[in-house]
């Protein structure tokens, strides 16, 4: 018999045609605003035009009088039922509908439920707040002034704006490292506030049964069981009464992590009218209210010798958290995995010093397609190495290859104590700087110049912790980040798989059934793919993080090794003989030494329904939870060239060279199609992404005239290579890919410009890099910070 | 007919005239009755059942509810439904028929143009736009017309490349004809 060809049954490396756009190629999509319940109530939210304001007085009785509407709720509808502080995800509380103050433009104060959203819009119009204006304060320098007022004034022993103080890493051995150095280069830098805007805002629809007193919610979640989990805890229901279903997803990058207020009272107005209520933000809600990324300043030092190599490191973070401290993140990890900075190299001591504080801005810190703060952490990092080569007149590319980790090296201890198992870096450099052309590049630069044209590159090279867990260090409110699947596989050989993870665009139903059929053998066409509802998934952390693959991936591997063990036992029973005298090859058992004398997966199935051995339950199916035993590594180099326009400041990529090592892939169409998405992201907070505030907590940028997105008109093209190195823990070796490009990236475009002005003795250009930042620094030959915020945008 | 409220079985606004309507939807009119500050997005996504077409921004922002109204791709969260009286739209359910897809629509699936798929009805729409007055066009053609369509997922070059393969096709499939 011929063997099975793994690519033609889409098994792993088939770039297979995704499963999912069946539906969404038709707008056949089903997102929670597309669906409809009978008896549907529609739930609007006023929100503050303030930032900081003691609230005096609410009065809702004129809403109430408008035709069509069913109820009105503010604080007090709330505090009745003990709701009107939820817990966050970072273990601090946050104000579901404000009670005493508001403390960021755009908080929920009152809701309005109508037998329509156009109904429940003219009702709003119709609540008067009166409010006492506060101090308002837009950023963490503001808010360590003693002088400053009391944001959460709510909370018991809070006396100052101040979150957290955390720290991590050797001072000591740190401080001898710089004593040493022949030279420290230093840098100050601003990770500027960001949103991830998904196209699809948030939403949910509560549908509560009194007569079985269960409690549906269709929402926009990509965690749905964490979220079963806060509404048993928030609204004190039986867990088992609690059925969260995420439907589709229009994308999620981290803003779809966080429970937002409007879930909860789209909860509470369904168990008051007994209807199910609809809420979906608008996009200025969504861009104002809900889950920002990034807002982290940074001083950082390096010591260097002579000859290149890094002996210590040094960052001191200042982050800015917003009014309520909802950070998505683990629990022992106050500023995400900051720490994962300089994985990728060979440096002997390393000291992290991190402040958090409360400002009159939204909640969030979610990790905006990233790994906990990790996007941050690289981006730093590319910028710190890049001004050390500079300051030591070293060629950017040497540099990085005198540091890297080299491939005889792993496994390797970080100096902030994570473990990197794999990689070769060094030959991504390679690869890298061949495509780029980097070899003539300054030559090219400096005869570019000579005809007053500002040509640069840019390097950046990371490797990030992906896949959290393992369960003993990373926990979100206390639950535990392991991930799970359950694979049944019916008895004519065809199968449904259900994972713990939610797919935002991912392509998980196409790609878990593409492991299923690497370990098993059954074509991908023959699994249908589940993802969403707790009531029928098993419990997972969900999806965000890049940890699909590595955790829920590694899962579904699991179970299908689980399954094959159970069906090697069948084989032998149909065979006549004995288990050891069984050998697998894919999608089929055989006996050893007689190849032709075999038994099919399929046959297998069949039998596990109809003819069971003596003492084996009927039945194929099993569910893997899985605990990883590391983080995974993957690797980005990404080099980019670029024009800057010196009589306008805008400039123009030339060429993108990203060469991504996440292991193994699995489908490399879907891999491709998450880096190309990221970089676009990379590009989009490099150049023109930003949410900023004015001086009284005003949101600019609450709209897409004023968030500026990279459309097909800006956005470059990019040229993708790929190495491989497997992961050594993972079941099928792969890393995850869907966030390196995000975190990677957007040092690559400010290197790139920076690289092409820093002549003029510009040091740094604190993103994002619009044109007048960039003529501003280039007329001035000065620094620009993002802190205080930059006047002429 | 069939009218906004059916739904929940409730009278428009208070005070508020209703207007009849007729739209020819994907090739079959609709009559229906609506308030004059209905959008063309929430009539064919509320009343019609059309859910293809997708809310994204509510300004014209984004992209997302893009739909032909007599031939022209128009932001449906910005059109009144009152303006579409008597008009053609056409929505991305149009697209193909019972028994086959439209180019564009095996284009996106082939080149991986699409990952949430929020943007991609809109997306289509677009191109479908772009083809039909310019059946050949070159990449710089395809982003500029695709450029008040936003898309967070891709990165848009695989939607270029999308648009592209499905041109290619239709002026076969024409040059068969």
């Amino acid at each position: 018999m011929a063997p099975l060809d793994e690519l033609k049954i889409g098994g792993m490396g088939a770039s297979r045609r995704r499963v999912e756009d069946n539906r969404f190629i038709r707008g056949k999509g089903r997102y929670v605003d597309d669906i409809v319940l009978p008896g549907m109530l529609h739930v609007e939210i006023l929100r503050s035009p303030v930032a900081h304001a003691r609230i005096k007085s609410i009065d809702t009785s004129a809403a109430w009088e408008v035709p069509g509407v069913r109820l009105v709720m503010t604080g007090e509808t709330m505090a009745a039922r003990n709701l009107a502080w939820m817990p966050t995800l970072s273990y601090d509380t946050q104000a579901v509908l404000a009670t005493d103050k508001v403390r960021f433009q755009g908080q929920e104060v009152a809701a309005v439920v109508a037998d329509n959203p156009y109904i429940a819009r003219d009702a709003l119009d119709k609540i008067v707040v009166e409010y006492e204006q506060l101090p308002v304060i837009v950023n963490p320098i503001q808010a360590q002034s003693p002088d400053a007022p009391l944001i959460r004034d709510d909370k018991e022993n809070q006396t100052s704006n101040k979150i957290f103080d955390w720290e991590i890493g050797d001072k000591e051995a740190t401080d001898r490292a710089f004593a040493q150095a022949d030279v420290v280069s230093k840098i100050d830098l601003h990770y500027p506030r960001s949103h991830p805007s998904p196209l699809e805002t948030c939403g949910s629809i509560a549908d509560y049964d009194r007569s079985s007193g269960k409690l549906t919610v269709y929402m926009t979640s990509q965690a749905p069981h964490i979220v079963r989990a806060a509404v048993a805890m928030v609204a004190e229901l039986p867990e088992h009464m609690i059925r969260i279903i995420s439907p589709d997803l229009g994308g999620g990058f981290g803003n779809k992590v966080p429970i937002y207020p409007g879930y909860v009272i789209s909860i509470l107005a369904s168990i008051l009218t007994e209807r199910p209520v609809k809420w979906v933000e608008d996009k200025s809600s969504n861009l104002i209210s809900t889950g920002f990324g990034r807002d982290v300043y940074l001083e950082g030092e390096l010591a260097l010798r002579k000859d290149g190599k890094i002996l210590g490191m040094r960052m001191h973070t200042i982050s800015d958290h917003g009014a309520f401290f909802a950070d998505a993140q683990p629990t022992k990890f106050k500023i995400g995995l900051m720490h994962s900075a300089f994985a990728c190299y060979d440096i002997p001591a390393a000291h992290l010093v991190s402040e958090g504080y409360y400002t009159n801005k939204a909640p969030g810190g979610v990790a905006y397609r990233c790994s906990f703060r990790v996007t941050e952490a690289m981006f730093f990092q590319e910028r710190m190495v890049h001004a050390a080569a500079n300051d030591l007149g070293m060629d950017q590319a040497e540099f990085r290859r005198v540091n890297l980790v080299g491939d005889d090296m792993f496994p390797y201890r970080t100096a902030f104590g994570f473990l990197t198992d794999s990689g070769q870096y060094g030959k991504c450099l390679d690869v890298g700087l061949e495509a780029i052309g980097y070899s003539t590049f300054k030559q090219e630069q400096e005869e570019a110049r000579k005809r007053g044209k500002l040509l640069g590159i840019g390097i950046s090279t990371m490797t990030e912790p992906l896949g959290a867990g393992n369960s003993r260090e990373y926990d979100i409110i206390g639950i535990k980040m392991f991930d799970s699947a359950e694979l049944r596989v019916h008895m004519t050989g065809k199968a449904i798989l259900r994972t713990g993870a939610k797919t935002q665009g991912q392509g998980h139903e196409t790609t878990w059934a593409q492991i299923v059929a690497h370990e098993l053998g059954i074509p991908a066409d023959d699994i249908v793919v589940e993802e969403g509802d707790t009531d029928t998934a098993p419990f997972g952390m969900g999806t965000y993080a890049s940890r699909s693959t590595p955790v829920a991936g590694a899962a579904v591997a699991m179970a299908s090794r689980k399954i094959r063990a159970k069906a090697r036992k069948i084989a032998a029973h149909l065979l006549e003989v004995s288990e050891e005298d069984i050998e697998w090859e894919l999608g089929r058992f055989y006996v050893r030494g007689n190849q032709e004398r075999g038994v099919t997966i399929q046959d297998c199935a069949l039998a596990a329904y109809s003819n069971v051995p003596d003492g084996l339950e009927p039945g194929l199916e099993n569910t893997s939870y899985y605990d990883p035993p590391n983080l995974t590594w993957p690797f980005a180099a990404y080099f980019c060239k670029v024009e800057v326009d010196a009589q306008t400041g805008v400039w123009d990529v030339l060429n993108f060279v990203a060469v991504d090592d996440c292991g193994v892939r699995i489908n490399p169409m879907i891999v491709e199609g998450q880096v190309m998405g990221g970089l676009t992201e990379a590009y989009a907070m490099a150049n023109m992404q930003y949410i900023t505030f004015d001086e009284e907590g005003n949101c600019i940028g609450a709209n897409y005239m004023d968030y500026l997105i990279p459309t097909s008109w800006e956005t470059p093209g990019f040229e993708l290579h790929e190495v491989v190195t497997p992961c050594p823990h993972h079941p099928i070796g792969a890393k995850g890919v869907g966030e390196c490009a995000t975190v990677a990236g957007p040092a690559a475009f400010v290197n790139a410009v920076m690289n092409a002005i820093e002549h003029t003795g510009v040091r740094n250009v604190d993103m994002p890099l619009m044109p007048n930042r960039v003529y501003e620094a280039l007329q001035t030959g000065k620094n620009i910070s993002g802190m205080p915020p930059v006047l002429s945008d | 007919m069939t009218s906004l409220y059916d739904e929940v079985q409730a009278a428009p606004a208070a005070g508020v005239e209703v207007r009849r309507i007729t739209v020819n939807v994907n090739g079959t009119d609709r009559t229906v009755d609506v308030e004059p500050r209905l959008l063309l997005a929430h009539l064919l996504r509320q009343a019609l059942q059309l859910t293809g077409t997708h809310s994204g921004c509510d300004t014209s922002g984004c992209g997302a509810c893009t739909v032909l109204m007599d031939g022209r791709p128009v932001k449906s969260c910005t059109v009144l439904a009152v303006q579409a009286n008597g008009r053609e739209v056409e929505t991305v359910e149009g697209l193909a028929t019972a028994s086959e897809l439209h180019p564009i629509q095996e284009g996106f699936k082939e080149e991986h143009g699409l990952q949430c798929g929020f943007c991609t009805p809109g997306m289509m729409i677009s191109a479908k736009a772009l083809l039909e007055r310019n059946p050949d066009p070159t990449e710089d053609e395809v982003r500029w017309a695709l450029s008040g369509n936003l898309c967070r997922c891709t990165g848009y070059q695989n939607i270029v490349k999308s648009v592209l393969w499905a041109a290619k096709k239709m002026r076969e499939q024409n040059q068969e004809a």
